[in-house]
């Protein structure tokens, strides 16, 4: 099912203001209603945005600013109600929900806050998940989960219960998981919010050493700190970018790492 | 996702809730095991019973006095005094398709031998009876004609009296009383065991010559039955409706009057038989009906509460890339596994279930492959039918909520 509906995907519109080679996501004009009952909340006011190749973008903004709105947009997982959202060429708002499923699965790699990996299930399993909806087959399936483990450092626990690893290391299973079937877009929605700071700057670590091999991130925090990490900020307020910047002083992980005190993982 | 992926997945979400699998499917179990024993035991009465029947004597037709009853053979025996010789002789002039018969009368009567005495039944007949029941010596011979013509005291005797009376003796020539008459014993029966339908012993039995027994011993002139055989097996149903009308014109019944006797047939004394076997598979076959419904209640209930246990996992597959479709097949997968599981437990339990009954009616096993097969079907289709809801309502849930649920 999962070959199928990837290949039944519409070819990228030939749109010439799209640079097919550079950008990911070019948003244009996005709305969002949501009718609570009688009350209509208009989460997204007309977002519009670029993201290119290679590029690692923090979204701030308080709650109700509209940021998990747009997330859930950008990670197919909600339609805009007006406006175009295109990923890789391709306009997503176009599609219809089993499109849309394989999209999530192809293209983009979704790391939680909870982490969310399934119990009693092994490390190596939890990230051969969403290979296993992608039709791949079974040598194929344990080969890529092997290699994203070892890309986030835990080739060695790739037997473990996700009750016999820390946090962080949980965390990084979830990160192999989002890497396996190799995505164009990594969303990560505060994906430090449940870890110390040391393990934080750890996660963060693994995500510019993606980045820096070429991987697109888009980071969810509230924590100015973790947004340093990145190099572009973008935050929302009343369902608006209020402000889209370069990040200047970026902190890099590795040396952060250096001046901490060593905890016990 | 392919089927052997969703297959595991399906049995290791089972396996992590041994116990609540288990009771989930002990309704399903119940069920099948309902249904393999009903069969098993439906089959297996039939089979007895045929061997019993087969056992009555080929061909046998029984007339009987009085009405008809459907509780039994012998109800209503002896309400009429109608039935009398003259009635047999015609049957055998006029109706074409009878054989033979044996008129016969019965009582009950203590026996004595020696120091040792016996109450059983006496049955005075012709020597046709021996014939059409097809029932062998073992010794000695039968009373002849001439014996019935002058109500000479012979008897010949089943094999129940002759070890209650005679143990290692020969009771060939000896001399027994029946009441206060002496009879000479002339001849001994071979064992023939239990009866279909009456669960009488047929070997407890002393058969003498019908005028002795009519003349010395009850006093009465009527009959009780008259056993018959037909010409064939299929002439049997021509000679019960030749027979029935020969009596009710001998017997003056008027059009839309009960007749004051009964006529069976094989096929009769069959369905009699299956009585027995019917209330078992009525019984088991409610539980089975019942079981089996509430069985799949239960699984859809313990597949909701699974379903909003694990919400989240469903939002995390959805996010990842499952399809509704995927969620679907995998937690309709789970149902249906868990009914196979109730499914095999059941066949097993059935078996046992089988086992047991047959044991206790010494009834012969018979475990059917296609109740097995059936049963293992109708399990699945219980799974499926009620698992399709939870499977929906999984496949339904907002990924976005689904992720959000606490």
């Amino acid at each position: 099912m999962g070959a199928s509906r990837v290949n039944s995907l519409p070819v990228p519109a030939d749109d010439p203001a799209t640079d097919q080679n550079n950008v990911v996501i070019q948003v244009e004009d996005i709305h969002k209603i949501y009718h609570l009952g009688e009350t209509e909340v208009h989460a997204l006011r007309g977002v519009a945005l670029q993201i290119k190749r290679g590029e690692f973008v923090a979204i701030m903004g308080a709650s109700g600013s509209g940021k998990s709105t747009f997330m859930n947009i950008l990670g197919c997982l909600d339609r805009p109600n007006s406006g175009r959202y295109l990923l890789e060429g391709t306009d997503v708002s176009k599609l219809d929900k089993v499109q849309l499923a394989g999209i999530r699965n192809r293209k983009i790699g979704f790391v939680f806050q909870g982490f969310n990996l399934l119990a009693r299930t092994t490390a190596l399993e939890n990230t051969e998940l969403p290979t296993l909806y992608a039709r791949i087959n079974k040598a194929e399936r344990e080969q890529r989960a092997v290699e994203a483990l070892k890309m986030v450092g835990l080739a060695e626990r790739m037997d473990h219960f996700p009750s016999q690893l820390s946090g962080g290391q949980q965390q990084r299973v979830a990160i192999a998981r989002a890497l396996v079937n190799r995505p164009s877009l990594l969303l990560a929605d505060e994906p430090t919010g449940n870890l110390d700071s040391r393990t934080s700057v750890e996660v963060m670590e693994i995500f510019q050493t993606l980045n820096d091999r070429g991987l697109t991130i888009i980071l969810v925090t509230h924590e100015h700190d973790i947004a340093q990490f990145a190099r572009r900020s973008i935050v929302f307020r009343d369902g608006k970018i209020r402000r889209d910047e370069a990040i200047t002083g970026r902190a890099i992980a590795a040396e952060v790492l250096k001046s901490m005190p060593v905890l016990e993982d | 996702m392919d089927l052997l992926s969703t297959l595991r997945m399906a049995f290791r979400a089972l396996a992590r809730n041994k116990m609540r699998t288990l009771l989930t499917t002990l309704g399903i179990i119940i069920g099948v095991g309902a249904v393999i024993a009903m069969v098993g035991i439906g089959q297996g009465a039939d089979q007895t019973m045929q061997k019993q029947i087969a056992n009555l004597g080929s061909n046998m037709l029984f007339v009987s006095s009085g009405s008809r009853n459907f509780g039994g053979l012998r109800i209503g025996w002896g309400a009429t005094k109608t039935l009398v010789r003259a009635d047999v002789a015609a049957m055998v002039k006029e109706c074409p398709a009878v054989a033979s018969a044996a008129p016969g009368t019965q009582t009950t009567a203590q026996v004595v031998y020696e120091n040792d005495n016996w109450g059983t039944r006496i049955t005075g007949t012709t020597p046709e009876y021996f014939d059409i029941r097809a029932w062998p010596f073992q010794g000695g011979v039968s009373f002849t004609d001439e014996d019935v013509a002058t109500a000479s005291n012979v008897a010949v005797i089943g094999d129940t009296v002759r070890k209650n009376l005679f143990a290692t003796t020969d009771p060939i020539g000896k001399t027994i009383r029946i009441g206060t008459l002496p009879f000479m014993v002339v001849g001994v029966l071979v064992a023939k065991g239990q009866s279909p339908a009456m669960s009488e012993d047929q070997d407890d039995i002393i058969i003498v010559p019908l005028t002795t027994l009519q003349k010395k011993i009850t006093g009465q002139p009527w009959l009780r039955f008259v056993m018959l055989s037909a010409k064939s097996r299929s002439a049997s149903y021509a000679a019960k409706e030749q027979i029935e009308a020969l009596l009710r014109d001998r017997h003056r019944i008027r059009p839309g009057q009960d007749d004051d006797f009964t006529v069976r047939n094989l096929a009769d004394m069959a369905d009699l038989a299956s009585e027995a076997s019917k209330v078992w598979t009525v019984l088991l076959g409610s539980i089975a009906g019942i079981s089996l419904f509430v069985g799949g209640i239960i699984i859809m209930n313990v597949m909701l509460i699974s379903v909003t246990e694990r919400t989240r996992e469903i939002g995390v597959r959805l996010a990842i890339g499952a399809t509704e479709a995927d969620v679907q097949r995998q937690f309709l997968t789970e149902a249906l596994v868990m009914s196979l599981i109730g499914g095999v437990l059941g066949i097993l339990f059935g078996v046992g279930l089988s086992f047991a009954i047959s044991f206790t009616l010494e009834w012969p096993i018979l475990i059917s492959p296609g109740a097995i097969a059936g049963a293992a079907l109708v399990a699945m289709a219980v799974g499926i039918f009620f698992g399709f809801y939870p499977a929906q309502k999984a496949a339904q849930l907002d990924p976005i909520e689904a992720l959000r649920y606490e």
